[in-house]
């Protein structure tokens, strides 16, 4: 924890982005093609920032930073055996430091000039449109099987992806649709499946998500 | 004559032989090893025994890979389909993924294997 505590109003007032918080993140690219590599990540690709994040809430949550992988980036270093089955073993996780919000500004504002997919993200095209939780839940659990892996609630789902219950508050909604469509496109070691989603569920799944991230928005 | 063709025969099955079962097969093991660990520990477990991370809301349990008796009545071939189709491709739950997207063929293959020595069991035994 200590040692990822840095004065990133230095960092980015003095160009030094690369250097400080490349210690845990990847910002230049090129993505890791092996499993040693992908195991090696201590923190989320930023390399391709600008088209995965939303800024204002890269900009809230580096001010605020809270957990959003409950096992952490790669969940098997951070898991041990219980009576009833693995556990997550908080006590190898670290926390990621808070910045002021003229840093966080600053940060945020460099992560978002990198953008070397905008190939994939202009493939994609969200429609407007709404989807009520109940029927989302449905396809998204029972059609799809995804709450495996990922948290829609604080209190459902699984724990080795991110939690999805804040994803549209993250995410682009371009982003959301590209990687479900072709996770290992963005990143070929992934633990997310292709499970060849079709289009129109797709579309549902953004839809699904922001009604999520809504009743998250109301319930704090 | 005979016999010096039987000869060659011989060393080139026994040539073949250790290819397959030391040599290759010693990569692969570990290739399937870290697959292992890496995409099906999540929800079959540290131990492989079905008990992974993920299952606390789980509709179906995953699959215990230690266990003979269930492991054994399942051919290689549906092992390789389950993993490569998905769960719902042997008419079991969705909650198992479809991997064709992330694993070759041969990996998907050497993933069989993997279980093999998991559960200690061959089809059939």
């Amino acid at each position: 924890m200590a040692a990822l505590v840095f004065s990133c109003v230095a960092i980015a007032e003095e160009g030094r982005l690369q250097k400080e918080c490349a210690s845990c993140h990847n910002l230049t690219g090129p993505v890791a093609q092996t499993l040693k590599d992908a195991w090696a990540r201590k923190g989320p690709d930023m390399f391709y920032a600008g088209n995965k994040y939303r800024q204002e809430w890269l900009v809230s949550w580096l001010q605020k930073p809270q957990r959003i992988r409950p096992a952490g980036m790669y969940y098997g270093d951070h898991i041990k055996p219980g009576p009833s089955g693995d556990v997550i073993d908080a006590a190898t996780l670290a926390d990621h430091v808070a910045l002021s919000k003229d840093e966080a500004v600053a940060i945020a504002a460099e992560l978002m000039k990198n953008k070397p997919h905008d190939d994939l993200i202009a493939r994609e095209k969200i429609e407007p449109g709404t989807i009520t939780k109940q029927m989302g839940e449905m396809n998204f659990d029972k059609f799809w099987g995804c709450m495996a892996c990922h948290l829609i609630e604080p209190e459902y789902g699984g724990f080795s992806g991110p939690e999805l219950y804040t994803a549209a508050k993250r995410l682009q909604p371009e982003f959301i649709a590209s990687f479900i469509r072709n996770p290992q496109a963005w990143e070929p070691k992934t633990w997310m499946p292709n499970k060849e989603v079709p289009e129109g569920v797709l579309q549902k799944f953004v839809h699904y998500f922001e009604v999520l991230s809504k009743e998250s928005d109301h319930a704090q | 004559m005979l016999n010096k063709l039987l000869f060659v025969v011989l060393l080139a099955c026994n040539v073949q032989a250790y290819a397959t079962t030391t040599e290759a097969p010693a990569h692969a093991r570990e290739a399937a090893a870290d697959n292992y660990k890496a995409y099906c520990m999540q929800c079959h477990g540290t131990q492989g025994n079905g008990k992974g991370v993920n299952i606390r809301d789980m509709s179906a349990t995953p699959r215990d890979h230690t266990d003979a008796k269930s492991m054994s009545v399942r051919s290689d071939e549906t092992l390789f389909k389950v993993i490569k189709e998905g769960g719902s491709s042997i008419s079991k739950s969705i909650l198992m993924p479809p991997w064709e997207g992330t694993f070759s063929d041969e990996e998907i293959r050497d993933l069989v294997q993997h279980l093999r020595v998991l559960c200690k069991c061959q089809f059939g035994s």
